[in-house]
């Protein structure tokens, strides 16, 4: 199960960062997506792994999960998913504006990047 | 319990929806709002600053719930300090944009009121991920300042901007995940005292957290590997929002400054003062570059912007060594060249409104109108910013010079901080002539075709000659100047300030009066 978690946080990293250092504003807002992804995942983690347990509060003393990181991920997604529709709009207002979805917005890029 | 620690978070938020509520009622009406409110703040905060400097840190429970399990504010002299200073330009960037600006676009003074709320909150919290918290509304509602009238210059620089601090925050819940996985609580009392004696497995995971979260707030505090978004936004951006963001560099100031002397001082183990190793080349390589970008930068605003940087660079040497002299000296500095730059943003608007086409590129241009008067508040800012004598940043240069004379790479640092003066005096002086000196003749009939990005129907240039515009910007120039005159008692607040950072126990003590808290929650997660 720490394998897999670990393994899952890490590819949403990796393609995040990959994604986000793309000249298009569409893989940019996907690789940030993907990063807020990994790091609400990685935060839901921080009160490790633990299966089979009564949530809140112990039943024959057999411990119970952390409730505290599961309200921090609530804050860090409702956050995350806002700031992704923002950058959305923006993104849509520089392209209608500029012409270019180029995160820079150069009209001239736009040749070069589809070569 | 008095409720004066939480009312710089409420009052601007109450405002903030008010604003909203009343959004049909006429432009006058909330201008008149916002700007009693951001009055009010300042009594608010004047309030607060007085009873810091009586004592020991005030904590205020959220709630009415127990520190570690609670969010707590916490105002002690630092706090109170910056909530002044964010409520000090607040009232002057509120009467300068009365004067048109807010007309660009919808909602500005709601979107500003928010924005003081976020500032206020990060500076009072004592809880880490309430901090993070109060980042992101800052955050949001400068993105929506910055873009604020809309335009190309500025949707293309906000993008960066945006997409930037995006990244930045998932840096912060990462460093925030890690934090509490290996401590166990978020509260910055309670994790000072988890550090100190950290299990030897999780030391590796808690350095990791502290240095991601360096990164984090070098990246808000704009130094050197990640400064390079700052000329770009504050250059697009209208004048009275870069004159409110020259606080917003110091929220990662403040944090750098409130995590690496409470959670992580430079005697604990676990980081053996690498902040200070990581900081000190980065603050000095900053100075450098940047007073190199302000003698380059083409315009006025531009170079304000690199100035702006070579000031964080200078208070990050001092703090940078993190011993109590150091910190004293940078936080006068800070005082000072807050309030300096935005005044210069403000100033700078005021010279370009009134040069026609060119605006405030260095190129030739018709004199402005009234020479006079902008040339004596340029040639006050400049030689304030420039830290020349009688201003507060020669007397903060001096002391930050003093503070680091013990240490080891004094000779160096010496060199460069007063290399980066004089290349920044060379720059003011450069484009200062520049501006007033090399003009071309008024044309008869002035060109409009700068007016067709604004929305507004009063044209830029006589929006600027309204006397609120260049009021505000005399109000800063006169805090700039209260500063130096008032050396004296404010040096030995910040001193005093100096030594409650340097002291975290105090911190500690007033908001853990029992010590770390005997239930352990987590036992049931944990192995």
């Amino acid at each position: 199960m720490e394998i897999l978690v670990t393994l899952s946080i890490g590819t949403l990293v990796a393609g995040g960062v990959y994604l986000l250092l793309r000249p298009r504003t569409f893989s940019t807002i996907l690789g940030l997506s993907l990063l807020s992804y990994a790091a609400n995942l990685f935060i839901f983690a921080s009160s490790y792994l633990r299966t089979g347990l009564a949530p809140i509060t112990s039943i024959k003393d057999q411990g119970f999960p952390d409730p505290l990181p599961q309200a921090l991920v609530l804050t860090a997604i409702v956050i995350s998913f806002g700031m992704t529709g923002f950058v959305v709009v923006l993104s849509l207002r520089a392209h209608a504006d500029t012409g270019s979805d180029h995160v820079d917005c150069q009209a001239d890029a736009d040749k070069e990047g589809a070569a | 319990m008095s409720h004066l620690p939480i009312l710089p978070v409420l009052l601007p938020a109450l405002t903030a929806v008010t604003l909203l509520l009343t959004a049909r009622l006429s432009e006058a009406t909330q201008r008149a709002i916002s700007i009693l409110s951001m009055m009010g703040l300042v009594g608010v905060t004047i309030t607060l600053v007085m009873e810091a400097s009586s004592g020991a840190p005030t904590p205020y429970f959220l709630g009415d719930w127990a520190a570690p399990f609670g969010i707590v504010l916490v105002v002690d002299r630092l706090s109170a300090l910056m909530v002044a200073l964010t409520a000090a330009i607040g009232v002057a960037v509120v009467a300068y944009a009365a004067h048109g600006c807010d007309l660009e676009g919808r909602n500005f003074h709601t979107l500003l009121h928010f924005q003081i709320m976020g500032l206020n909150g990060a500076f009072l919290t004592g809880d880490i991920f309430n901090l993070f918290v109060f980042f992101e509304i800052l955050l949001i509602a400068s993105y929506g300042l910055m873009l604020h009238g809309g335009g190309r210059a500025r949707i293309s620089a906000g993008l960066h901007y945006v997409v930037l601090n995006l990244a930045g925050s998932a840096l912060f819940v990462i460093a925030l995940g890690m934090i509490y996985g290996s401590l166990g609580t978020l509260n910055m009392a309670d994790l000072a005292l988890r550090v100190r004696d950290v299990a030897p497995g999780m030391s590796v995971v808690v350095q990791s957290a502290a240095l991601l979260l360096l990164v984090v707030f070098a990246l808000k505090a704009a130094l050197l590997p990640l400064y390079f978004w700052l000329p770009r936004t504050y250059g697009a951006t209208s004048a009275p929002v870069a004159a409110l963001f020259a606080i917003m560099t110091k929220v990662g100031v403040y944090s750098i400054l409130r995590v690496y002397t409470l959670i992580f001082p430079g005697d604990a183990v676990v980081l053996d003062g690498l902040p200070g190793k990581v900081l000190l080349p980065a603050a000095l390589a900053t100075i450098l570059l940047a007073s190199l970008g302000a003698i380059a930068a083409n315009s006025l605003r531009g170079m304000v912007s690199n100035l702006l940087i070579v000031s964080v660079g200078v208070m990050m040497t001092a703090i940078a060594t993190f011993s109590e002299a150091s910190l004293a000296a940078g936080l006068y500095y800070m005082i000072h060249s807050t309030l300096i730059v935005a005044a210069l943003f403000l100033v700078v608007e005021l010279i370009a409104a009134e040069r026609g086409e060119m605006r405030d590129l260095l190129d030739p241009a018709p004199q402005v109108r009234r020479p006079v008067l902008l040339g004596i508040m340029f040639f006050v800012g400049a030689a304030a910013i420039g830290g020349l004598p009688p201003f507060g940043g020669f007397l903060g240069k001096v002391y930050v010079l003093q503070s680091t004379a013990d240490i080891a790479g004094a000779p160096i640092i010496w060199g460069v901080v007063l290399a980066g003066s004089l290349l920044g005096i060379i720059g003011l002086v450069r484009s200062g002539s520049f501006v007033f000196w090399n003009t071309t003749p008024r044309p008869e009939v002035e060109a409009s075709s700068e007016m067709v990005e604004l929305r507004s129907d009063v044209p830029r240039e006589r929006r600027a000659i309204f006397p609120a515009g260049t009021g505000s910007a005399a109000l800063l120039l006169a805090l700039v100047t209260a500063v130096a005159i008032f050396a004296g008692p404010i040096s030995s607040y910040t001193d005093a300030a100096a030594a409650q950072l340097a002291n975290p126990d105090g911190y500690i003590d007033a908001v853990l009066p029992e010590g770390v808290p005997a239930v352990e929650v987590y036992t049931g997660a944990r192995k």
